[in-house]
């Protein structure tokens, strides 16, 4: 796993060496193995390597004809040639010498981060017709399959990456990120170049580019809890949505998807063909962590104690063999820790276990370095216990985890497929006094939904009888998060004006989402929206990355999510038993009461933490009238209210925590990255208005 | 200070933390987002504990706790069916 960059001049010119290197150096913590650049003409390439396969021969940025033995130059400064090529230069400024490759193609040469899993078969395919590799790494076969099949080369690779390749016969920049979304990829353009990177960061590093915070994300991050693609929270700063493509050319960015994910429950699948669906899908999942497994470095496991850590555990440990090393976080805080589930999980699969002890003081310690991996604003503090637990995989010698993330979109396991289900049930006999008992049911952990009056869950629910709409299943959480705008400062509510995030949304809905059902749509938003915008980026990859760790994901190998994407949905929740297909796939493989148990949310203290010890200092700066004022982003008096309701004891509900820890992370983001550069954050306030 | 005032104060600090915005007194609590589940709870605590009455389950209803008009009305009637005051 690694950091990627690059830059494209429009004026020509060969100045990228310098700036690349840059770009490159703001992402150690991303591959702190070795990093190299790569110029050619207008083009600059660069990368920062986590060695995990063909450690030896998979340095980056590669050529075509890979990495052979040949002539050794360790170049000092940028545009010095290599390999005698007049305009082309590498740069290995990090890591042991390697031999320089010689290239036999020169015009092939990519940056990338990620993992092909199915790379072994590829190139073997690749061999048969006729073509030689120089390397063991995935990464060349990506570049001879592009040679091979150009663009629709991603069609054909099972995985998770971002790249960039450049072909220097044709002058253009070919980019590409996952189906799924799991590594990152962002761009910007400025003045007369364009950039790429794995992080935000990183195209920071060029001076020309201006970071402003973009508003009408900000209203998005405060409706759906991250940005929706291509958004970022920066304006002009884009991220190539999961599932994409793009060629830059003469100037021109042309951005296309390659995959879609489509919903085609199969009416044959409906009856008596449950025990046959398990067995295919046990069997897909198997291989999916199989092929998950191909490693040159260990391989580890994250294991939270709910039913989908503990099945990828499982089949980890049956194909891994040897003794599994697996991780996870405990909570001071009773009410969210599942410390007994995982050392009851790691006691029957046989692992060797750690855990990361997490308190509120730990969360609060973190919290800005947290931001400043995530690169934007969250309003849970859920994703610092990730970023404590990377830190423990790393200090454990491991750069590897698999982890069962995406089972509960692909498979149907989150509370809100069940919420909206219950909500449509009860919905059809509104005055039921039984059928919102199922509501309380479901949020056992929430005082304040256990202790409502029916009427008021009916209001809350939005049970009110009338025809669902196309965003049934999420209207409830997107109108609470919305109350939170109303801590913006009048210049920022001016600015956003009659921005509507749903509209937005909407008009990007693919045709057929109107036909599906209300858990088909959810589904769709979820894995579409909230997994690569919040679960994979801000809790997935950015925490991971932060301490050089890569998380490797069987329930999002492409083929688990299509086999999915079939399945009617009476196999993935059956009545109200959720994921209930793959209930049925860990019988036997893990323990009796972790198949069983009721799905608890991952979840961490919340506003609470900003209380602690270790807060109390940048609470004070960021929560300061005068820092307010500066960046302009919140009206302070309400923010003060805010604080002072949470230090008198008083602040206890949902809303109250999702303001305060999305206040702190924006200032965080406002101080960290906005105003640390001495850009104005407001200059368009008013003149962006929809 | 009169419950009608009082009851105003609380929301304006409690759940709109300054912001009055225009609150008018027959402004719905739910159709305007003002309060959460949990925002419920706080109102019935407070109603309570200021105004030393006891709200029934039964009570527990929009038609009761959804606007500053409507708590006061319901304040007011438990007040006086109790002959008490605060």
């Amino acid at each position: 796993m690694c950091g990627i960059c690059g830059s494209v001049s429009f004026a020509g010119g060969n100045d990228g060496a310098e700036l690349v290197r840059r770009m490159a150096d703001t992402m150690r913590h991303r591959g702190p193995d070795e990093s190299g650049v790569f110029v050619d003409g207008e083009a600059g390439l660069g990368h920062a390597r986590l060695s995990i396969l063909d450690i030896a021969g998979g340095r980056q940025p590669m050529g075509s004809g890979g990495c052979r033995a040949g002539n050794m130059k360790i170049l000092g400064q940028a545009g010095v040639s290599a390999g005698g090529h007049p305009s082309l230069s590498r740069i290995f400024e990090r890591g042991t010498p390697k031999p320089v490759p010689d290239f036999q193609d020169k015009s092939l040469w990519i940056t990338y981060n990620g993992e092909i899993f199915n790379y072994i078969e590829l190139r073997e395919e690749l061999i048969k017709k006729g073509h030689r590799f120089a390397t063991r790494s995935d990464t060349e076969v990506i570049l001879q399959l592009y040679e091979e099949e150009g663009e629709r080369c991603v069609e054909r690779l099972n995985g998770q990456w971002a790249f960039g390749i450049w072909d220097a016969r044709r002058r253009r920049l070919f980019l590409s990120r996952d189906r799924l979304g799991v590594r990152p990829l962002f761009y910007t353009q400025t003045g007369g170049r364009f950039l790429f990177a794995s992080e935000i960061k990183a195209l920071l590093a060029c001076p020309e580019v201006e970071c402003e915070l973009d508003l009408q994300a900000l209203d998005q991050v405060f409706t759906f809890w991250a940005t929706l693609a291509p958004r970022t929270a920066f304006r002009n700063i884009w991220q190539l949505p999961p599932g994409h493509s793009a060629v830059l050319e003469n100037g021109r960015l042309r951005v296309w998807p390659y995959w879609r994910l489509e919903f085609e429950p199969d009416a044959e699948l409906a009856w008596g063909r449950e025990d046959r669906l398990r067995e295919e899908l046990l069997a897909l999942l198997l291989d999916a962590t199989r092929i998950r497994l191909r490693s040159d470095v260990p391989v580890g496991a994250y294991l939270s104690g709910g039913l989908d850590s503990t099945f990828t555990t499982a089949l980890t440990r049956r194909l891994a063999g040897d003794r599994l090393r697996t991780f996870s976080v405990s909570f001071e805080d009773a009410e969210f820790d599942e410390s007994a589930y995982q050392r009851e999980a790691s006691a029957f699969l046989g692992t060797e276990h750690s855990d990361v002890h997490c308190t509120r003081n730990d969360i609060a310690r973190v919290f800005p370095e947290v931001i400043w991996h995530a690169e934007q604003p969250v309003i849970r503090t859920a994703p610092a216990p990730l970023f404590l637990l990377s830190r423990l995989v790393r200090d454990s010698g491991f750069k590897v985890v698999v982890t069962g993330e995406g089972a509960d979109e692909t498979m149907g396991g989150y509370d809100i497929f069940k919420e909206a289900k219950i909500r449509s049930f009860w919905s059809r006999n509104p005055e039921s006094a039984l059928r919102p008992q199922l509501l309380k049911r479901l949020y056992p952990y929430m005082d304040g939904i256990q202790q409502q009056p029916a009427a008021y869950l009916r209001k809350f629910f939005q049970v009110n009888g009338g025809a669902p709409g196309p965003f049934f299943s999420h209207l409830p959480r997107w109108q609470l998060t919305a109350r939170l705008k109303t801590f913006f400062s009048e210049e920022v509510r001016a600015a956003v004006g009659g921005y509507d995030g749903t509209a937005e949304l909407r008009g990007a809905l693919p045709e057929r989402y109107h036909s599906w059902d209300a858990f088909l749509q959810a589904q769709f938003l979820e894995t579409t929206h909230l997994l690569p915008g919040y679960i994979l980026s801000a809790q997935g990859d950015r925490m991971a990355m932060a301490h050089s760790v890569e998380g490797r994901f069987p329930f999002l190998d492409y083929r688990v999510v299509e086999f999915a994407a079939r399945l009617p949905v009476r196999l993935k929740m059956k009545v109200l038993d959720e994921k209930h297909l793959l209930k049925r796939c860990a019988e036997g493989l893990i323990p009796p009461a972790i198949r069983k148990r009721p799905k608890q949310p991952y979840r961490a203290p919340d506003g609470q933490c900003f209380l602690e010890p270790a807060a109390r200092e940048y609470i004070d700066e960021l929560l300061s009238p005068e820092c307010l004022r500066r960046y302009g982003v919140f009206d302070p008096a309400p923010v003060t209210r805010l604080l002072a309701k949470f230090r008198s004891g008083q602040a206890a509900g949902v809303k109250d925590n999702m303001a305060l820890v999305g206040i702190v992370s924006t200032q965080l983001i406002m101080q960290q990255f906005v105003d640390g550069r001495s850009r104005r954050t407001l200059a368009y306030a008013g003149s962006r208005t929809t | 200070m009169q419950v009608r005032e009082q009851l105003k104060h609380f929301v304006i600090e409690n759940f709109l933390f300054g912001r009055e915005n225009g609150l008018k007194d027959d402004d719905s609590f739910l159709d305007n987002g003002i309060i959460d589940s949990t925002g419920v709870l706080e109102l019935i605590t407070f109603v309570e504990e200021t105004f030393g009455i006891r709200v029934q389950d039964a009570d527990l209803v929009p038609d009761n706790l959804d606007s500053i008009e409507k708590v006061t009305n319901y304040v007011q009637r438990q007040l006086g069916a109790n002959g008490g005051g605060a």
